[in-house]
């Protein structure tokens, strides 16, 4: 099945890395959640991170993504060392998060999310005397966003509360990649979705790779995982374990590394 | 797992469901039915001299239930709007019998009441007290504050700049007094920030989900402080227009302010939970109040039951929020 997909990984083999972390620890008290990991994400690849739960996943992105400060170790964005304060200066770097809950506002319309905290004003005095919306740019760029990641939703104009759960997800994963620059950090964006809305939110994930991002996938969903990463890097008790690709391993094998049974 | 919306990808609202979709439908219809009853049944309810009055009766709960629609849609409440608002007509009244400028006096009490907002906000958002609790504490030390500076008593306000609101002009044979000129351009000049500008953007972001708000870079804190401070200017002015209705400092005065201010809000299709709802909404249900208690004094009905079918309206309102909410 591996050699059906990841057409284009091929090239990420040899594509610079944008993001990276090297030798990085987070400890509370005497508990050590990650105890040196590295990573390294490529350009235009999907990295996924699978592990354990307790592995240390989440806290190497929350890491990554400026949500906490690591105890030790280097963050590099595009080769440059980077310290995020918080997770607006990561945004600010082009690293777009879709988190689990989503972060929409349930009874505003779709672009007025897509737009949240970014609003577009109008052009000239009305927008700057007057402070005006650019509500109609708003809602064309949504939909353009929209037709571009070939997602399609009832209306640009309901609220969020009246769509799906992958609908949902699709406008957060829209968002992400309407305003990443150079990489989207995903966390479980299929837990919550049936079969079928799995199946397009993976589509999704693949329509941002082709527009040159990188993807930074968490997921406990292995045939997910198979299906769309081009490589897995897995952790094990606060490290990095592993890293491999779908056509050279298994999820058997990826399993046995996750719990340790066997190494890479 | 998931029905399949079948759909053109972009369809065009029917003009039912555009109407059923406004929020603002429900409270208009039902201003409308009380309004189409009492004109049947007495023929002096749509003399424009009643229907003037009307709107004068509307005037202060209309601009108290501006600041109150801004709060409610934050998730908030404010239970110390009618203090506030009695503590901008007291200093204000205070000052001109003392002497001073009217102009000042007002601008001060006016400032005097932002100041009030801005601590309740400021309290809430830095402490992260439950507004509830705030500006229940707020009611009670301005209610005691106030009797303890007036003596426990009312007094008389006379001064032309003060009473100013309550002066009449002719507008086509429609008699208005300068206070509902100024409840209106208060109406538009915060529907256009609430629905027009970023600030009123996230204020909706911020009543739906502050969480949300935070991740996406909202200010969260930051910005209920200036809701809570738009809220308190909004009461001062409000104060004024009070004056121009009876010119008298009353410590006691407006104690149904609050209740009354909520009621319009809810009646007017605005969420208790927050982020639902806006200020047309409001503006119908401060005129639904104002129909049926002029409509029903007309009929010479006993005033309480005014209060009797208020309370059954915003019991219904709630019901249909709550019916709403737990659909989606």
């Amino acid at each position: 099945m591996s050699d059906v997909n990841n057409s284009q990984s091929m090239a990420t083999t040899s594509a610079p890395i944008v993001l990276e972390a090297r030798n990085v620890t987070k400890t509370y008290g005497h508990v050590t959640a990650l105890a040196g990991v590295d990573f390294e994400l490529r350009a235009g690849e999907i990295l996924a991170v699978v592990g354990d739960n307790g592995a240390g996943k989440s806290t190497l992105i929350k890491a990554l993504t400026g949500a906490l400060h690591p105890t030790s170790g280097e963050i590099l964005l595009d080769g440059r060392p980077v310290n995020f304060k918080g997770p607006l200066d990561a945004r600010h770097a082009g690293i777009e998060t879709v988190y689990q809950d989503l972060a929409m506002a349930p009874a505003l319309d779709i672009a007025s999310n897509l737009f949240l905290g970014r609003e577009l004003r109008a052009p000239g005095i009305l927008g700057q005397v007057f402070r005006r919306l650019d509500k109609k740019r708003m809602r064309e760029e949504a939909r353009r966003a929209m037709s571009e990641l070939k997602f399609r939703l009832p209306s640009i104009d309901n609220p969020v509360e009246a769509l799906s759960g992958g609908q949902r997800q699709g406008v957060a994963v829209a968002r992400a990649a309407l305003f990443a620059r150079k990489l989207v950090i995903m966390d479980e964006p299929t837990a919550a979705l049936g079969v079928r809305e799995t199946g397009q939110v993976l589509e999704l994930i693949r329509s941002i790779r082709e527009r040159g991002l990188a993807v930074v996938l968490i997921s406990h969903n292995m045939p997910n995982v198979f299906d769309i990463a081009d490589r897995i890097h897995i952790m094990r008790l606060g490290r990095r374990a592993a890293v491999v690709t779908p056509k050279t391993h298994s999820m058997n094998d990826v399993v046995a590394i996750m719990t340790g049974a066997a190494t890479a | 797992m998931s029905t399949v919306i079948p759909s053109s990808p972009e369809p065009k609202a029917s003009l039912k469901a555009r109407i059923l979709g406004t929020p603002s439908a429900g409270p208009f219809l039902v201003l409308l039915a009380f309004g189409l009853i009492f004109a049947l049944t007495n023929p002096r309810f749509l003399a424009t001299h009643n229907l003037s009055i009307i709107l004068q009766q509307t005037v202060i709960i209309g601009v108290l239930a501006i600041g109150q629609t801004l709060v409610i849609l934050t998730a908030g409440i404010d239970l110390a709007v009618g203090a506030i608002c009695v503590l901008g007509t007291i200093i204000a009244g205070k000052m001109v019998n003392l002497g001073y400028d009217p102009v000042l006096s007002m601008g001060f009490a006016i400032l005097v009441c932002t100041a009030a907002g801005l601590s309740a906000g400021g309290l809430i958002s830095a402490l992260r007290l439950p507004p509830f609790i705030v500006t229940l504490g707020i009611l009670g030390i301005l209610t005691a504050a106030l009797r303890l500076i007036s003596a426990g008593g009312a007094f008389a306000v006379r001064d032309p700049f003060l009473a100013w609101t309550g002066n009449t002009l002719k507008l086509g044979g429609f008699v208005l007094t300068y206070g509902v000129l100024i409840m209106v351009a208060l109406y538009a000049i915060v529907w256009y920030l609430l629905n027009e500008t970023k600030w009123g953007r996230h204020v909706y972001a911020i009543g739906n989900s502050p969480e949300a708000a935070r991740l996406v870079g909202i200010p969260v804190r930051r910005h209920l402080l200036s809701v809570y401070l738009a809220a308190g200017l909004i009461y001062g002015i409000g104060a004024w227009l009070a004056l121009g209705r009876i010119p008298n400092a009353d410590p006691n005065a407006m104690q149904t302010a609050n209740l009354d201010s909520i009621t319009a809000v809810v009646i007017g299709g605005t969420s208790l939970f927050g982020g639902r709802g806006g200020l047309i909404g409001t503006l119908i249900g401060a005129l639904i109040v104002g129909v049926l208690r002029n409509g029903l004094t007309l009929a010479g009905i006993d005033p309480l039951w005014q209060d009797l079918v208020t309370g059954i309206l915003v019991i219904i309102a709630v019901a249909l929020d709550q019916m709403s909410r737990r659909r989606n």
